[in-house]
């Protein structure tokens, strides 16, 4: 059977890739599109280490600005918020429940195109108008309605992300809903399914608000209207609440379908029925519904009232629960498993390894009294970059080494995929780690420059990055490698029981000749 | 197991099409929803801070045309709502002509808005403009607020009056029939929901007074 790199249609080659509506070409377009864009945002990463080294060596004051807001623009709004859901999520969503497409697959191409469209308005801002924009990716009034750089384009191109973001979320739900194959049950469905249900929920449900918001900063650039302008009676923080009702449940979009590629991962390499399937799927749920509440931890110090900090300190404390219970559920799923050590594996552990880290400090910072010492610190930094890079981070890195062969029919070497993950695990570490030491003794971020006392922590923090980006090079030549000349990939390299690894490596057109007919739960390995 | 090849029966596939349809365009609206809902989220802060200004701002709005779009809008909402039925019920050219009187109803919506806008510009009321300067900072965001709002809302007017258009295309075209109507119907539900913002926007500029 033909797979699915196979042009069937009249096109050919590339127009046939984008034209096309098949989920699978989608997912491959999707990640090769999130892997540029990500060695971009590491590159300005390094970039933005390396001055804090020497300050004013490399950067300019006023380009250090520039280079961290470009640095989040990218990472967050072209990397880690499609991430997950718009590459493997695409390839394998129709997969996982037993369906040859999405709901709408001309919709979904839709999303893509607008996807590109808004990569390119945003990276179109940094040569147009002012020049690539200085105010932080969160577009805090008044300055982003002030500053000369060229904020209104970036906006724009983000707010055309969003749209793309909103059209996914609306196909997987309905996806979800309506495609399951005969017998998938909701309580059959792989955790990684369940995951993306819940984020296509708080993609359709959050992103509305960050486009009001956006649009807003840019009529208010254009027209002065006065809603953030306290001359003409308006509220600058009333942006930043609505800049974070979007964008704190937009950090569950990000790390939701991370932990669904673990809830995936583990039970595989441990040859075990994952422990506590509801309770793993429910609490997705849970995070999705509790994540909408607890958008003013970020803004502590931003004027709020005592009864609004204990409410959203409260709340912040309360969705640390389904966390926690989903770390439990994976620990209890290793308990007595036959655990096999993998590359993906070992990216999954250090997820929860990492994660776990990231977690238990955001608990400390969700605390009003210790956040007020805290707010606006390296520490910050910190605890974001372990729950990102090293949650959604590692776990894409786990999914792209568990789904390789599936999705490109070939085999990795298995030795250089491990020493990348290990010098990718220390690098990470000694980066971030250095992260939390400099903010607890004050180092107040985006600073271009500090006292002396800070030299060691940030020399420390950038060998630490070069380390981690020798590991990232490490792992991605290992797979650009097989990808050219690995041996052919089996069917099912990993014994995995979930659908995609009966259907052949890589899938073939429509995903299923006979349509599947399920009557078991997703991880049996008997 | 089922061994129906490699293509689903079609009637299977219309089932499933028609319900994914409707839920897609009821997701949709939800999205639309939290949109506005950033607005009506200003609106309200703004109002309970400057209660007395948008009281005093909103008695210069013209209520006699805001009364007169506003029965002009639900009428078209009617309308288009007879324009599915008589689709259902296979009488395409009555359709056809409900639905050109929905157009027909939103555009003169929006020329009525056009003149009201202009009225308020030419009087100075805009934003950022030396007259609005002078006034309260409550007046100021009142009319912030009144142009953004109603704005986007004209903007969602326009493209509803697109998307209408293309259905009485389809619906010429015999695309649109009995048996195959979601699309009109979900354009059907869009139009409810821009209708259903006016009638909220209606009493919080109108008629606040």
């Amino acid at each position: 059977m033909n797979s699915f790199y196979a042009d069937l249609g009249p096109r050919r080659g590339f127009a046939a890739w984008m034209l096309s509506t098949d989920h699978k070409r989608l997912g491959i377009m999707y990640l090769s599109a999130l892997l540029l864009f990500f060695s971009v945002g590491v590159s300005l990463g390094v970039l933005i280490r390396l001055n804090l080294i020497s300050p004013g060596t490399f950067v300019q004051a006023h380009n250090y600005n520039r280079l961290f807001t470009i640095h989040g623009i990218i990472m967050i709004f072209l990397f880690i918020i499609p991430g997950i859901p718009v590459s493997f999520g695409n390839f394998f969503l129709p997969l996982l429940i037993g369906a040859r497409d999405v709901a709408f697959p001309r919709i979904n191409r839709l999303s893509w195109w607008l996807y590109l469209a808004g990569a390119v308005v945003v990276l179109a801002s940094l040569f147009f108008g002012g020049g690539p924009l200085d105010t932080g990716w969160t577009f805090y009034a008044p300055y982003s309605v002030q500053t000369r750089t060229n904020v209104s384009m970036a906006v724009l191109g983000v707010f055309i992300l969003g749209f793309s973001s909103i059209l996914t979320g609306l196909n997987f739900i309905t996806t979800i809903h309506r495609l399951r194959a005969p017998g998938m049950t909701w309580h059959r469905m792989p955790l990684f399914v369940w995951t993306l249900y819940a984020t296509g929920w708080v993609q359709l449900l959050a992103t509305p608000t960050i486009a009001i918001s956006l649009l807003l900063i840019i009529l208010e650039r254009f027209f002065g209207i006065g809603f953030f302008d306290p001359a003409k009676g308006g509220d600058p923080i009333l942006f930043e609440h609505m800049f974070w009702i979007y964008s704190h449940p937009a950090v569950y979009i990000m790390v939701l379908p991370a932990m669904g590629i673990i809830s995936e991962v583990v039970p595989v390499f441990s040859r075990k029925v994952i422990f506590g399937y509801s309770a793993v799927a429910y609490s997705a749920i849970a995070i999705a519904a509790v994540g909408y509440l607890v958008w003013g931890h970020h803004m502590f110090t931003s004027g709020m009232s005592d009864t609004a900090r204990v409410v959203f300190s409260f709340f912040t404390f309360l969705v640390a629960v389904p966390s926690g219970m989903k770390v439990f559920n994976w620990l209890g799923t290793l308990y007595k498993g036959s655990i096999r050590l993998d590359a993906p594996m070992l990216h999954a552990l250090s997820f929860i390894f990492l994660f776990s880290i990231g977690g238990l400090t955001g608990l400390i910072q969700s605390a009003v009294a210790t956040n007020l010492n805290l707010h606006s610190t390296y520490w910050i930094v910190a605890h974001f970059h372990y729950v990102m890079f090293g949650g959604m981070g590692f776990s894409f890195l786990a999914g792209l080494h568990y789904w390789f062969p599936k999705m490109f029919g070939r085999m990795y070497r298995e030795r250089p995929a491990k020493i990348g993950w290990l010098v990718f695990f220390i690098g990470f570490n000694v980066l971030y780690f250095s992260m939390f030491i400099l903010g607890y003794n004050g180092m107040p971020r985006r600073y271009f420059d500090y006292p002396p006392q800070y030299f060691t922590g940030q020399l420390v923090a950038t060998i630490g990055s070069w380390i981690l980006a020798a590991g990232l090079i490490i792992i991605f030549r290992n797979l650009i490698v097989a990808f050219y000349k690995g041996p052919k990939a089996p069917d099912n390299p990993w014994g995995g029981s979930t659908l995609e690894w009966q259907v052949s490596s890589p899938p073939p057109h429509e995903n299923f000749g006979k349509m599947p007919v399920i009557t078991r739960g997703p991880y049996s390995f008997e | 197991m089922t061994e129906k090849g490699t293509i689903e029966s079609s009637a299977e596939e219309k089932h499933t099409g028609y319900t994914g349809a409707k839920f897609g365009m009821w997701f949709f609206l939800m999205t639309e929803l939290i949109f506005f809902g950033g607005m009506f989220l200003l609106y309200s802060v703004y109002r309970s801070k400057y209660a007395a200004d948008f009281h005093t701002a909103a008695l210069d709005e013209n209520i006699v045309i805001g009364s007169l779009n506003t029965v002009i809008l639900i009428t078209s909402s009617f309308t288009m709502a007879l324009s599915i039925s008589a689709i259902r019920k296979g009488n395409n050219l009555l359709s056809s002509w409900l639905q050109a009187g929905t157009m027909t109803m939103g555009c003169i919506f929006l020329v009525n808005k056009y003149f009201e806008w202009s009225d308020k510009i030419g009087r100075g009321i805009y934003p950022d403009s030396p007259l609005m300067m002078q006034k309260k900072k409550g007046e100021i965001l009142f009319y912030g607020l009144y142009y953004v709002m109603t704005g986007i809302h004209a903007f969602h007017v326009i493209v509803g009056i697109a998307v209408i258009g293309t259905m009485l295309f389809l619906t010429r075209s015999g695309a649109i029939d009995s048996r195959s109507f979601v699309k009109l119907e979900n354009t059907g539900l869009y139009w409810h929901f821009v209708d259903i913002v006016w009638i909220y926007l209606f009493p919080l500029f109108y008629l606040v007074t």
